[in-house]
């Protein structure tokens, strides 16, 4: 195996009392997709958060590309090539697209100011691959519609060349049409060799998209399989059960190990 | 305003509401603009044509400038979901420092020393707002309590200075900053910096206009980029008639704009350009939008927090000059219950109470209504405790209309 893009091992955050990730390990190889699953509020969004530097883990280690890393914010993990795409979104609603595409790194201006007209060109060229639609680039994303917002947010984490991929649930508010965009996108993502978060709730889509499926399950790691080693069944057990299922493969046990 | 939708179909209305979508006109400026013309036809009327003739309306733009000058801060304060309940004892406290200092403590008549001692007041007012910042940023302390702290900690230092002692007469040339007998800049000056501003204003809408269309962008109607641009330009030219109309007592020689509106002037396009083209500008209004999608953009909204609390501490200092200047002396009561009349002034003009929109603009027109309002009543005599109970309704008022906007754009 080649050395995995990120390597997340033995992570812990508590809350007050509460511990919401305990001791998972994770990794993510370079242009691979591994699905988070689980059911609500197993601690998907907090896993990756602590990734995205949203959140400082209180146990474990991080490595982007072998190399331990310390993530203490939001910039700190983009210094790493580690994009997001917040389940919440994430947007200042009174900004337009591109201010919100660009926030804390906007296109300056020689002179040091902002360069409005650039960043909207950006944002024109960026959502012209996603969301070909798009057609209200001067409107505070508080006027857009659900899924309108989702785009501007995706498109937030295509703009900057991202290594590493974390999507939050990025269907959740999509049409089909723009969710079957996603999943192109996500594929071609991934032949461009960058490493892919994604957490869903929609099986179909993670088994359409994922190589490997992590299962989490009140904080912990029920299992992690190979896609194609599993049935959706399998993996559904795996959510409601917490246990992983009997016939799997004595080699996805072992990469539980 | 819905005038394109999702599939790029442009619907159009047509007749009167169809004018004022290609205007691209701010409804809400629209309601301001009216508000203002009722309280000054309505003072004119009760007051017998006093209120609008050239000397009140002067007296009027004097007495703005000091209001205006805090509200722009103010916007950023409550855009970022604060507020600022200090603005008038800091103003008060600084006011008497600067008295002070350029009485006792540096050589009256000196020409550097209204120079050093306004720089000393911005300083220190920098110093003190930053400070309450810091309170409310890094020690998590809400900004209602620091600056409800700070209102009665800041009047108590304003007296403690002296103990109280009333500080003047001041410098000759200071008194210029408030305006007064001598504080104008006469016919030509003002029909220069009234052409100034009308030239800069064609200048940026065709190069705005020109690098949007060589981007390929949508651009305003032109008929109605021209409408706009003729009103605002009439505008200033009425600004400049009127403002030269007034005449020295007893001569025909034209006042022109007072140098404390040429202060307000410099301030709102300052900070319209600090809001609209620098990071800072737009990391206030992201915190205001969203907290969190500021935090989680890598932006540092502790010290923005604290130097938005900076600069209003800044402003205070200018305009705590500017006030002093006019009264020509340092009173301890300076600037009581400011923080009202500012905090109104940014509500009228659109800055919403629940963060994340405002203007510049918008909040120097709600001073000019509020400064209306109380310069009428005070034309018609009306007793300083009726006064305040109109400032105090309108502010709940203003409250209550912005909610009602806000929901009626949901
Ligand atoms: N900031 C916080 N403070 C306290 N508890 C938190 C915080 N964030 C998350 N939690 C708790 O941690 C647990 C995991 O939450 P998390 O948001 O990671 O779930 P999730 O797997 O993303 O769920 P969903 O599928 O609903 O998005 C929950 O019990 C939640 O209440
Ligand atoms: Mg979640």
């Amino acid at each position: 195996m080649t050395t995995p893009l990120v390597e997340m091992k033995n992570i812990s955050i508590h809350f007050g009392g509460i511990k919401a990730v305990d001791d998972v390990s994770i990794d993510l190889q370079p242009g691979e997709v591994v699905g988070l699953l689980g059911h609500n509020g197993a601690g998907k969004s907090t896993l990756i958060k602590i990734l995205s530097g949203a959140y400082r883990a209180t146990d474990g280690e991080i490595r982007v590309a072998g190399t331990p890393v310390t993530i203490d914010s939001p910039r700190d993990a983009r210094t790493h090539g580690i994009e997001t795409i917040y389940q919440t979104l994430a947007l200042a609603d009174n900004l337009d697209a591109a201010g919100n595409i660009f926030l804390g790194r906007e296109i300056m201006t020689p002179w040091g100011t902002l360069d409005d007209g650039a960043m909207e060109q950006a944002a024109r060229q960026v959502m012209k691959r996603l969301n070909p639609n798009f057609v209200r680039f001067k409107e505070p994303v508080r006027n857009l519609s659900g899924g309108q917002r989702q785009s501007v947010a995706i498109a937030r984490a295509l703009q900057f060349n991202a290594r590493i991929l974390i999507m939050d649930e990025p269907c959740a508010a999509l049409g089909p049409q723009e969710t079957r965009q996603v999943g192109d996108l996500v594929k071609r993502l991934k032949a461009e060799g960058i490493g892919i978060f994604l957490i869903s709730h929609d099986l179909h889509d993670v088994f359409d998209l994922s190589d490997r499926v992590t299962v989490m399950k009140n904080g912990r790691v029920v299992g992690t399989c190979t896609t194609d080693s599993v049935s959706k069944d399998d993996v559904l057990g795996m959510i409601i059960l917490g246990k992983l299922p009997s016939q799997l493969s004595s080699r996805d046990r072992e990469l539980l190990q | 305003m819905d005038t394109a939708s999702d599939t790029g179909l442009v619907v159009e209305r047509r007749g009167i509401g169809g004018f004022f979508d290609a205007l691209e006109l701010d409804t809400r400026l629209v309601a301001m603009l009216a508000a203002l013309a009722v309280i000054w036809v309505g003072f004119d009327v009760i007051t017998g044509g006093i209120f609008l003739t050239p000397r009140n309306l002067w007296n009027l733009s004097v007495q703005t400038s000091v209001v205006g000058i805090l509200a722009t801060g103010m916007v950023l304060v409550i855009v970022a979901r604060h507020i600022d309940l200090s603005v008038g004892s800091v103003l008060g406290f600084l006011s008497m420092v600067v008295a002070v200092l350029q009485v006792q403590y540096f050589p009256l008549g000196a020409s550097w020393n209204w120079i050093v001692t306004v720089l000393c007041g911005l300083a220190l007012g920098f110093c003190i707002g930053s400070f309450q910042g810091w309170w409310i940023a890094y020690r998590g302390v809400p900004a209602f309590i620091v600056t409800l702290g700070g209102l009665l900690v800041f009047r108590g230092l304003a007296w403690w200075v002296t103990y109280g002692t009333t500080v003047a007469p001041l410098d000759q040339t200071f008194q210029l900053l408030g305006g007064g007998i001598n504080g104008s800049i006469g016919a030509t000056w003002t029909w220069v910096v009234g052409l100034a501003g009308i030239a800069a204003m064609a200048f940026r809408t065709v190069t705005r206009r020109r690098r949007r269309a060589a981007m390929g962008f949508p651009v305003r109607a032109l008929w109605a980029e021209i409408v706009v641009f003729a009103v605002l330009a009439a505008a200033i030219v009425g600004f400049v008639l009127v403002m030269n109309a007034y005449t020295r007592p007893r001569t025909d020689q034209s006042q022109g704009i007072p140098i404390p509106v040429l202060i307000l002037i410099g301030v709102v396009l300052a900070m319209s350009w600090l809001v609209r083209s620098t990071r800072f500008g737009r990391y206030v209004w992201a915190i205001g939008g969203n907290p969190e999608a500021a935090l989680l953009a890598g932006i540092n909204v502790r010290r923005i927090t604290l130097f938005i609390f900076g600069l209003v501490g800044l402003l205070a200092g200018l305009a705590g000059s500017v006030q002093t200047a006019r009264l020509n002396a340092g009173a301890s009561s300076t600037g009581e219950l400011l923080e009202l009349s500012v905090i109104a002034a940014a509500v009228i003009g659109g800055t919403s109470l629940g963060g994340g929109a405002g203007t510049i603009s918008g909040a120097v027109l709600g001073a000019l209504i509020m400064q209306s309002l109380q310069s009428g009543m005070v034309l018609v005599a009306l007793p300083t405790p009726m006064q305040n109970i109109v400032i105090g309704a309108v502010l709940v008022v203003a409250v209550w209309l912005d909610n009602v906007y806000q929901r009626r754009r949901r």
